[in-house]
Order: C-alpha cells, then sequence, then structure tokens
C-alpha cells in the first residue's frame, strides 16, 4: 500500500519504519531535513522535504496515488488542515491524524475525520494504571 | 455587532480599532501575553490571552453569540480551525479567514469558511492593474470546481497571431469562453476564430495550467 506521512518525530518515524518494513511503500514528510535523522538505515521508502499543508508538496510526496495518509506533526491544527487537504482535495481512502486537544478532537470527529488523542489515551491509561494497580 | 477577532497582530489589531470606532463590539483572542497587554493598554481591555481553536476559552468569550468570526492570525491552519470550530461548534452566522498561500483558498471554501481574503492575490490583482502589460489576469475562483477565470492579453507581434483557435493545443479542462478586440463587439470564440494582436482572451481553466494557457496563447 502507498502511504504518506506528514512529520518525521519519533512516532511519524517509528510508524514509517513499521511500514517500511511490512512491505508498504512510504514517503514521509517533513520541513526540517534534519528530522530524517530518526530513520534507521536499513529504511528503504523516501524522505522528503516539504510542508504537508501545502499542495505542491503533497503532490511530490504522491498522495495522488496514495491509499493512506497520516498528519503527525507537533501542531494540532497543521494536521487537522493538512488531513482535510488529503481527504477533500486528494481524496485519499483512509486519513487519519493527531490531534493533542481532546475537545478539538470531538469536533472533528463530528465532520468526520478520524484521528487518535494521545492525550486522552495516555490520560486514560495513566488512571487504569493506578486504579488497577489499587 | 458581536464579532470576535483570532489574533492580535498588526492585521488584528488594526481592524479592531476600525471596527470600535464603527461602534461594534469585539474580543481578540491572542496567544502572546505582551501583545495582549498592549492591546488592552491601549484599546480598552478586549483582548484575552488564549488560543482561538480552544472551545473551553470560546466558551468564555461567549463564541456562541457572537455575530461574526474574523481569523487573522499569520498562519493559515490556525485561521481555518479557528473558523470551522465557530462554524460547526459555535453556529457563528459569519466566518472571514485571511489567506496567504493563495491555493488554500478553495480548500478553505469547501470546508465552509464563508468569505476569505488571500493577502497575495490582493497585492498580485493590485500590481496587474498598475501594469498593464501583465500577459495573464486572475478575474475569478470558481467556487468548488478549482477552476478560475483568466483574461490573457495577445501582444500584437505574438507568434500566434493569424493562428485559428484549432491550430493550437489547449490544456486540459481548458475553456476560452470570449474573445474582446478593441474595434468588434465581444465574440464566443469557434474553433475558426483567428488570433489578432491587442485581444484579450478570457478563458476558463484550472490554476495549475494557467503557464501552460499563456504559452499556448501568445508563444514561449
Amino acid at each position: 500500500m502507498k502511504v504518506v506521512i506528514m512529520g518525521c518525530g519519533r512516532v511519524g518515524a517509528q510508524l514509517a519504519t513499521l511500514l517500511d518494513a511490512a512491505g508498504h511503500t512510504v514517503t514521509v514528510l517533513d520541513i526540517d531535513a534534519y528530522s530524517f535523522r530518526r530513520l534507521p538505515p536499513t529504511f528503504g521508502g523516501s524522505a522528503l522535504l516539504g510542508n504537508g499543508i501545502d499542495e505542491v508538496a503533497l503532490k511530490r510526496a504522491g498522495i495522488e496515488e496514495a491509499e493512506a495518509f497520516f498528519a503527525l506533526t507537533q501542531g494540532d491544527n497543521r494536521n487537522i488542515m493538512a488531513a482535510q487537504i488529503a481527504k477533500h482535495i486528494f481524496n485519499v481512502k483512509r486519513v487519519i491524524c493527531r490531534i493533542y486537544d481532546p475537545l478539538r478532537q470531538d469536533i472533528f470527529a463530528e465532520l468526520g475525520l478520524e484521528s487518535i488523542s494521545p492525550t486522552r489515551i495516555f490520560a486514560d491509561m495513566l488512571k487504569k494504571k493506578l486504579e488497577g494497580d489499587g | 455587532m458581536y464579532i470576535i477577532v483570532i489574533g492580535g497582530g498588526r492585521v488584528g489589531y488594526y481592524l479592531t480599532k476600525a471596527l470600535l470606532n464603527e461602534g461594534h463590539e469585539i474580543t481578540i483572542i491572542e496567544k502572546n501575553p505582551i501583545v495582549c497587554n498592549t492591546i488592552n493598554e491601549e484599546l480598552g481591555t478586549i483582548c484575552v490571552r488564549g488560543d482561538g481553536c480552544e472551545a473551553s476559552l470560546l466558551d468564555e468569550v461567549g463564541m456562541e453569540r457572537a455575530d461574526m468570526v474574523v481569523a487573522v492570525t499569520s498562519d493559515d491552519e490556525d485561521n481555518l480551525i479557528a473558523c470551522q470550530i465557530a462554524k460547526h461548534r459555535f453556529h457563528v452566522p459569519r466566518t472571514i479567514a485571511r489567506i496567504r498561500n493563495p491555493q488554500n483558498e478553495i480548500l478553505f471554501k469547501k470546508l465552509g469558511v464563508d468569505i476569505t481574503i488571500t493577502t497575495t492575490n490582493i497585492i498580485i490583482e493590485a500590481i496587474e492593474e498598475v501594469v498593464p502589460t501583465h500577459p495573464l489576469t486572475h478575474l475569478l475562483t470558481v467556487r468548488d470546481k478549482g477552476l478560475e477565470l483568466v483574461e490573457v492579453k495577445i501582444p500584437p507581434k505574438a507568434i500566434t497571431v493569424g493562428k485559428t483557435l484549432k491550430e493550437l493545443k489547449l490544456p486540459a479542462r481548458t475553456t476560452l469562453v470570449l474573445v474582446i478586440s478593441k474595434d468588434k463587439n465581444p465574440q464566443v470564440p469557434t474553433p475558426d476564430t483567428i488570433i489578432r494582436g491587442g485581444e484579450q482572451i478570457i478563458a476558463v481553466t484550472p490554476p495549475e495550467s494557467e503557464e501552460a494557457l499563456r504559452t499556448v496563447l501568445r508563444g514561449a
């Protein structure tokens, strides 16, 4: 499957590595070339310098042929905007983004955006851990 | 009217000043505490420090009774998300966003932002107005269709002068709609229309084909 990942931070790089090892065709996009140091030497996909909220950069990353798009930068708004470009302009089948702010996640879930909020998940996990241990 | 301005930079500041003078009720939301303090000292306590996309803060400033939200931060993504939240969560009747990257216009309209102001295009239009030789003028964005209405001026000595339109290979999804010349009434072009120097040709084209269209009609 052809996959485009926006943001080569810890999560983006880890996901790119996993998907590449599983045989998918991966392109990672980041505005800072220094981020690509997180990709292992064995990484067989492409790393591309560019801004994921710029349609030209997304086209260069092959978004038109991509079956999945992940928006994993540090900025919630950047992720939401990129995800909506992938979904509504390029009609990518599977679009998933990270939204730290749980309230913002709720609002965009209503608008049909698939997302994961690490804040919500991690807080829940910590609570369960405490209650489970107690 | 109650208007919420998102972003207290220079645009937000002068906009607020003008709107206050017209008698509107304004709240500015600005992330930077120093900028926020300056505004409050100069314009009265109207600036709230915070994130224009955070629903709890928007509750506090009474977003649900706002008649209009104007998002004028320097980042397109922040303006888009602020307008979407205002629209879908708080049902604000009018949302206005400032855009820097002209490509984003189509996306913003598609996602429900009512009015977009693309500063880059405004400056380009001003240049086109004072520099009439500019070969291609952007006239209008066709809503939701990814198309633009443009005007191409044919120079008197262009290599295409004297050719018929059927001899030209237009870019995909491009249609010529009108030919305007000085001495005749505007005409709807046919394949046999002959290109003459000094004419203006109005066409519909996707933004990415603008350059190709210009080259086809005027020569390299």
